[in-house]
């Protein structure tokens, strides 16, 4: 008897089958991983178990071998069974205690809130298992991974036997996911079931027993991880073999500087410095990764580089020309292409056909428009042209940008900033979300840029991204500065990825 | 599509409801819309009375939805529409050339002024972020007040009266005014019973620049670089602003022509069918009703353009069950009310569509 069985679980939303008829099994006290590309179903299920969604008429759970109809996500609690989302519903001016009793608060007689019983059973909970937080600070000045421990003590407050883990590691830092993992194994070794979905392979590797991959909504096989090569678990979630390593040949070191970043200094939107006396110059023929955590001025530099945002201090060069603080129009004529960090929001007009997306910068030019008439014709024959180079699927320029998946959006900003013929391209975050096989695609056409000359400034919070792909890799702490390693440094570390980490939490290594 | 059956289907949720409110008032439904259908389309004074009515609407409708496609919402509509009746009526009261000149002349004018007040508020959004909203309402109050001053400039002012002197017949877009009055006029008319009826309104040439208007707007919003920019900003400030488009000028522009519009709403209703201003003790509503005829036409030319018609066309014969049946014709208003609520909640839509799909 398994601790929770699913039996052809199907869910049809729309005209889309998120899940065809998938069975599954879950062992008491294992860490089970879901692995599956974007669009494969996982979250689906996964509000199916929780109880967020139903499954179509034919579907089954069993919890402890009984037949379950889990009505409700607060049905789902009660069964025992918890869920921490990737995005955080915490309430962010409460305190981590009052977040963690919240709905369910123990009353004294009074009809008062009894605090005190609260924090000793919270205190219970946290000597078991290990969690590392303070009980008094609230949401809004903890970390994200406070912020996740607190969901996770949230799901034990309720008694959950079950944890359902939503991509627990995207926002997190190195050394986070360090203790997260520990975490896990503790929750683990206290009898706790854990499912995790995630995308990242070495994750499962590290902390999972078994992984159920989906893809297109179909159950495809659950792999004992223990006997399963990262490429092997890959080549099964895509469907083909996969190449995990970038390969790449070094860069010519002798690429003169194409783009300089002198002694800048951004306001955030308090108006307070947020990037402070930054530099930075990138190479001809090189990428330059620039390591940091979410929100160390990463945004703002960028905003500030393509005219989104004013240059307090300091000034930005491309071929010895002076940008700084020109209109985003100029600085893009000025042979600046970006990839921006919120490709919905920023990079495409999500109501516009994917067609007048690739035009967003250019309309006003031959062929596209005639004394301000647009040539209709020249768009779709262009558009046509860069869905085939770039292979963006469906391919339809009629269609509008909402309606492709993740990857093929990032595809269209690419072809469109690539087709443009930068010297320099910036490119942030450019594989969030993104499935293996579009990471894949995005990383190889980076490095095709790179190789035709041009210089790339890389900016991820993924740390195996930003070492994968850079020749040489910079760190931002606290809108500065804070570690330059060049290839030769990178070459000789034989800790990269750890003082990387430290670097990035604002530490020197010792 | 989807947005056109919303329409349809909130349309007719909203005469259900207007029925079920004049039932309570103990009026029978189907009797009072019988009658307002017949007092809509049974004489062709009527359709001329409707299209008359209608004009100012489909313009002010578009105005309302050109500036809702770049992402503002103007109520403004109502004062651009008074400065636009205002501008006219002067012109067209001191100016005096050929009517081939004066017409455009005083039509430019009146669009220009409204362009810019319109344009004002686009401004004082784009360069000191004051919510278009807030800007339109008091900018209708100083039109409003404006308006009423105006008229009492000495030498407008009808001796005596709270309104201005008439406006030269030659600003005069009314169809064939004075042969109407002719005896040569009278003579055809009597003989051909359709027209006679039929022109017995002030017909005016105000639909055909409505109509035109349409056509403009459709061609802005889909066939040029300008149009491509203003949706975009309308769509996606952020996304334009990062791919170069200057959105404050956008929104500047985009009030200016909104503004336009509505001014020329003013102008053709002075220059057809009003032939002055008078004081008003409050808005009369065209550039509000505007924003009815937009949401109802999902601000699209062409839906604009009907919407524009049914509105007027519902104003106009709503007027007659108050005077056959003694039903208060402010059911119209709930009617009107009770459509926009309908089509502002899609998710109800949604809902229905999606159980038609299930089992249809």
């Amino acid at each position: 008897m398994h601790l929770l069985e699913l039996k052809k679980i199907t869910r049809i939303i729309g005209n889309c089958v998120a899940n065809n008829n998938i069975s599954m099994h879950i062992v008491r006290g294992e860490v089970h991983a879901i692995l599956g590309e974007n669009g494969a179903g996982k979250s689906t299920l996964m509000k199916i178990i929780y109880g967020e969604h139903r499954s179509d008429p034919g579907g089954e759970i069993f919890l402890n071998g009984v037949k379950t109809d889990i009505a409700s996500p607060a049905h789902a609690i009660e069964l025992g069974i918890g869920m921490v989302y990737q995005h955080f519903r915490l309430i962010r001016p409460f305190t981590v205690l009052q977040n963690i009793i919240l709905g369910i608060e123990p009353k004294n007689i009074f009809g008062l809130i009894d605090y005190k019983k609260a924090r000793a059973d919270i205190k219970k909970i946290i000597d078991t298992y290990g969690f590392d937080v303070d009980l008094d600070q609230k949401i809004e000045d903890a970390t994200v991974g406070t912020q996740q421990r607190v969901e996770i003590i949230k799901t034990l407050y309720r008694n959950a036997e079950i944890i359902i883990l939503d991509e627990p590691t995207a926002v997190l830092t190195p050394q986070e996911i360090l203790d997260f993992y520990r975490i896990i194994k503790n929750l683990k070794g206290q009898g706790k079931t854990i499912i995790i979905v995630t995308h990242k392979l070495h994750e499962i590797k590290t902390i999972a027993d078994r992984c159920t991959i989906l893809r297109k909504g179909e159950y495809i096989s659950t792999l004992d991880v223990s006997v399963t090569s990262e490429e092997e678990l890959a080549r099964v979630m895509v469907g083909r073999n996969v190449n995990l390593k970038v390969s790449k040949t070094p860069p010519t070191l002798d690429g003169e500087i194409v783009f300089e970043i002198k002694n800048v200094t951004v306001f955030g939107n308090k108006n307070t410095p947020v990037v402070k006396d930054f530099s930075l110059s990138l190479k001809r023929g090189e990428i330059t990764g620039l390591a940091g955590i979410d929100g160390n001025g990463q945004s703002e530099l960028v905003q500030a580089i393509t005219g989104l945002r004013k240059i307090k201090t300091g000034s930005v060069l491309i071929n010895k020309m002076n940008i700084t603080n020109l209109t985003p129009k100029e600085i893009y004529q000025n042979k600046l292409g970006s990839i921006p960090e919120d490709r919905q929001r920023v990079g495409l007009v999500m109501d516009f056909k994917i067609k007048e997306n690739f035009v967003l910068q250019t309309i006003d030019d031959k062929p596209f428009s005639n004394y301000g008439f647009i040539l209709n014709r020249e768009l779709t024959n262009f558009s046509n042209q860069l869905i085939e180079r770039f292979d963006i699927r469906p391919t339809d320029s009629e269609l509008e940008a909402s309606k492709l998946s993740g990857g093929n959006q990032q595809k269209v900003i690419l072809a469109r900033e690539i087709f443009h013929n930068p010297d320099v391209l910036i490119a942030f975050q450019p594989t969030r979300g993104l499935d293996v096989g579009a990471i894949e695609y995005i990383h190889s056409e980076l490095i095709k840029l790179r190789d035709q000359g041009k210089a790339v400034l890389l900016i991820s919070y993924e740390l195996d991204e930003i070492i994968n792909l850079s020749d040489n890799i910079a760190v931002i702490h606290d809108g500065k500065l804070w570690a330059e390693l060049d290839q030769e440094k990178i070459k000789k570390s034989t800790s990269l990825k750890e003082d990387l980490g430290l670097f990035m939490a604002g530490g020197r290594p010792v | 599509m989807k947005k056109f059956i919303i329409s349809m289907l909130s349309i007719v949720l909203g005469l259900i409801v207007g029925g079920v409110i004049l039932k309570l008032s103990g009026i029978s439904p189907l009797e009072a819309y019988q009658v307002m259908w017949e007092g809509a389309f049974s004489q062709p004074n009527y359709i001329s009375y409707i299209i008359i009515r209608s004009t100012p609407l489909i313009l002010t409708g578009l105005s309302v939805a050109f500036a809702f496609r770049t992402g503002l919402f103007n109520i403004g509509a109502e004062g651009q529409f008074i400065i636009g009746a205002m501008t006219a009526a002067y012109f067209g009261f001191v100016l005096n050339l050929n009517p081939w000149i004066q017409i455009p002349l005083v039509m430019l004018m009146a669009t220009l002024a409204a362009a810019f007040y319109g344009g004002l508020s686009g401004f004082l959004k784009a360069r000191f972020g004051v919510h278009e909203v807030l800007s339109t309402i008091m900018l209708n109050w100083i039109a409003l007040y404006l308006s009423n001053h105006v008229i009492f400039i000495e030498g407008f002012r009808r001796p005596s009266m709270e309104t201005t002197e008439f406006i030269n017949p030659s600003t005069s877009i009314t169809i064939l005014e004075d042969w109407k009055i002719s005896d040569m006029g009278l003579e055809w008319l009597s003989r051909h019973e359709f027209w006679q009826s039929f022109m017995r309104p002030p017909v005016n040439a105000g639909i055909f620049i409505a109509l035109l208007a349409v056509v403009i707007v459709w061609i802005i919003l889909n066939k040029t670089t300008f149009g491509f920019k203003l949706k975009a900003v309308g769509f996606s400030p952020l996304a334009s602003e990062y791919a170069g488009i200057n959105t404050r000028i956008k929104m500047t522009q985009s009030m200016m022509i909104s503004g336009a519009l509505a001014g020329l709403a003013g102008a053709t209703h002075v220059m057809g069918v009003s032939k002055n201003i008078a004081v008003l003790a409050a808005h009369e509503g065209y550039g509000f009703d505007g924003i009815a005829v937009a949401l109802i036409g999902s601000n699209h030319p062409v839906g604009v353009l009907f919407s524009g018609f049914f509105l007027g066309a519902l104003k106009y014969s709503g007027q007659k069950i108050q005077s056959s049946l003694e039903a208060p014709s402010e059911v119209i208003g709930i009617m009107i009310g009770a459509i926009i609520f309908f089509i502002a909640i899609p998710s109800i839509f949604n809902f229905v569509l999606k159980s038609w799909r299930k089992n249809p």
